[in-house]
């Protein structure tokens, strides 16, 4: 085991304090192409907490830069900022705080009223903290909500009462949240449930707290920042993608080709299988939510389909983008199912009873998140759940519909190979897209593109819906969306485009496609109604710039394709490219019917 | 007993301050090894209790001063 490993989920939590510097040393070695600047601010000693932060992020792929307030000094330095803050310019601010950091519980002699206006303080305390973090940095919170009390001088009552702690805290909670679900820019690190799952008493060490007062205890530690990594990746854009599960003794139990459909395990007449068709519905509220799943499995594929039409299947087979049954290597697999369904490796986690299959895959594919799930049911969903590889800020219509697309796009596979070109092919499609300026009800997907298209994008640059609203309404921008449609189903919003005007020149900031819609012409499209914009307020060029990441290589030579010119090559990563609106042209798109 | 305790303190002391050539003797204190500061002390002692499977009382964590004292206490705790 290299020491990075020991981050992998299940992870041994004291094992990566103790070799928390070996591992940092090893993770540096790495290259990292995201950096984000993350201020801590802590009610409680943090020092732990961004150490083993540090470890999380750095082998999600994103290299941190922290600021760390002073010894519960979250309140201060937020809010009368020295300008030590302001220097740093954080593009996180995370709230390290806990139930230690109440001004005080209600009392026992305080009335409704009284209880009512400590909610009230206590809250618009942190109420003033997320506003003033968004006015002066525009940048993302996250916010602890808070554990339950550890003492209850109230016994079972201190939930019922309102002077109880823990009724004290749920109501504080429930604040958190309700603001959480209004407020874009703030999310929640849940450590009221984090805590609950840990146990309160291993959450808090009270010896820690009089010694140095952490507020979370040392085998807690890596859970919170297991989660807030992941909370921050999915910021970043690097949340996993799609769960590709093995068959036997995975989804059912035993082995179909050898049990039969009769003798595989699911539904509820015993308890072994009662728990794999649990695991199945949990996989099926994954794939509810957007999580595409991916079967990878060695069997005969007549045996492996087989096993979906038993009775007590909570799965279908219409529920997985892409289905590999058969004796090739599962590392093989694994990237045939990538490059299928378009994704990257890095956005897959395998799931396989069978210790030797995860050990080649991970071994193989180091990208793939292969999390060790032993090889007894009853601990997987555990382990899947916990593991919080599907991460997400927020759940649009896309992403409860993203399944869809990508079954619909298995079928419009199958008719391609129908057709004797590709222009015919696309024709059969009967495409129709939407292409119009940036509108509010669609600047949640827009922001959502920014951060987490990683391959169709020219330069990768995330931004906070904030931001795209300012660039929405600002006349020197032209920003474009597009919706794509065709007769297999709506592809959603796909594509979109940001543009400044400099001069009589139209520089693009951002230009981003999802990976379902590629080959379509839709690039096409979207240019040929950029170009007409452009025209339209009498410019006469059009600068394209490219910036290479480790994911983006397929659209290195986008500009060329359409016609520009490059006039800087690629130096250090970079390229500019310019097209001359002077010049004659036709539009490019031709399988696609455009609404304006 | 004592060395054996010796023994396997330098290999926690390696592994959470990451300094592989470090060689402890009971007269070793804080200000004898470079990266031992009051954070690392909070990991030391974190990590020597859950090698040990012992906990210091808070009065005992305050009387620490070098590794012998941390022997010391050990033995005394597992005996």
């Amino acid at each position: 085991m290299t020491t990075p490993q020991l981050l992998d989920y299940p992870f041994t939590p004291r094992l990566i304090s103790r070799k928390k510097r070996a591992i940092r040393r090893e993770l540096l070695e790495g290259e990292y192409s995201i950096e984000k600047r993350i201020a801590i601010l802590g009610g409680s000693t943090t020092s732990e907490i961004k150490d083993v932060l540090e470890l999380f992020l750095l082998n999600s792929g994103i290299r941190p830069t922290f600021y760390e307030s002073g010894y519960d000094r979250y309140y201060e330095e937020l809010m009368f900022d020295d300008g030590g803050l302001a220097e740093f310019g954080p593009d996180i601010i995370y709230f390290h705080t806990t139930n230690k950091n109440l001004s005080r519980y209600p009392g026992l002699d305080d009335d409704q009223k009284a209880v009512d206006d400590l909610f009230e303080s206590e809250t618009q305390r942190f109420e003033s903290m997320w506003n003033r973090a968004a006015e002066q940095f525009d940048c993302a919170v996250i916010q602890n909500n808070m554990e339950a009390p550890f003492e209850r001088p109230l016994g079972n009552l201190d939930t019922v009462d309102v002077r109880g702690r823990s009724h004290f805290t749920r109501r504080i909670n429930q604040y958190f949240s309700e603001r959480a679900a209004d407020l874009k820019h703030l999310h929640i690190n849940d450590i009221e449930y984090l805590s609950a799952s840990l146990g309160l008493n291993t959450w808090h060490d009270r010896r820690l707290w009089y010694t140095a007062k952490y507020a979370v205890s040392f085998e807690a530690i890596p859970h919170l920042a297991h989660n807030l990594a992941g909370i921050i990746g999915t910021l970043c854009g690097v949340a996993k993608k799609c769960l590709v599960l093995d068959l036997d003794n995975t989804l059912w139990g035993g082995v179909i080709g050898d049990d039969g459909l009769e003798g595989i395990q699911l539904g509820r007449e015993t308890a072994e299988a009662e728990a794999f068709s649990d695991f199945q519905e949990y996989a099926s509220q994954l794939r509810k939510r957007g999580v595409i799943l991916a079967v990878c499995s060695k069997n005969e594929e007549e045996n492996a389909k087989q096993g979906f039409s038993h009775p007590d299947s909570v799965l279908s087979l219409n529920d997985f983008s892409a289905f590999k049954a058969n004796w090739n290597r599962k590392d093989e697999n694994i990237e045939a199912i990538a490059s299928e369904i378009n994704i990257g490796v890095d956005s897959l986690v395998f799931i396989d009873d069978n210790y030797a299959e995860r050990e080649l895959v991970s071994s193989q594919l180091p990208a793939v998140a292969v999390p060790n799930v032993g090889s007894e049911i009853s601990g997987f969903i555990n382990v899947l759940d916990r593991g919080a590889f599907f991460e997400t800020l927020s759940l649009s219509k896309e992403d409860v519909q993203r399944s869809e697309y990508y079954a619909a796009n298995a079928q419009r596979k199958k008719i391609e190979s129908r057709f004797s070109n590709y222009d015919e092919f696309l024709a059969s499609l009967e495409m129709s897209a939407v292409i119009k300026p940036f509108e509010p009800v669609y600047l949640d997907r827009i922001t959502q593109l920014t951060n987490k298209t990683n391959q169709f994008n020219l330069t990768t640059r995330r931004y906070t819906q904030s931001e795209i609203e300012s660039m929405a309404g600002d006349s020197s921008f032209i920003t474009l969306y597009g919706k794509l449609t065709d007769k297999f189903g709506d592809n959603g919003l796909v594509s979109l485009i940001i543009a400044r005007v400099a001069g009589d020149a139209l520089e693009v900031d951002t230009w981003l496609m999802s990976c379902r819609v590629l080959k379509r012409g839709m690039e096409m499209a979207m240019f040929d109604y950029l170009v007409a914009a452009a025209m339209d307020r009498g410019l006469k060029t059009i600068v394209g710039e490219y910036i290479r990441t480790a994911k983006n290589d397929m659209v290195s030579d986008h500009y060329g394709r359409l016609g520009f010119e490059n006039t800087e090559p690629e130096k250090e990563g970079t390229s500019i490219w310019v097209y001359d609106l002077l010049a004659d042209r036709a539009d490019l798109n031709k399988a696609i019917a455009v609404e304006r | 007993m004592t060395k054996n305790v010796l023994e396997s303190l330098q290999v926690i002391f390696r592994d959470v301050l990451d300094s592989p050539e470090l060689m402890l003797n009971p007269e070793t204190a804080a200000s004898d090894v470079p990266g031992w500061d009051s954070l690392a002390h909070l990991s030391l002692v974190d990590a020597v209790e859950t090698e040990f499977q012992v906990k210091f009382a808070l009065g005992e964590l305050q009387k620490l001063r070098n590794v012998g004292d941390m022997i010391e206490l050990i033995s005394q705790k597992q005996s």
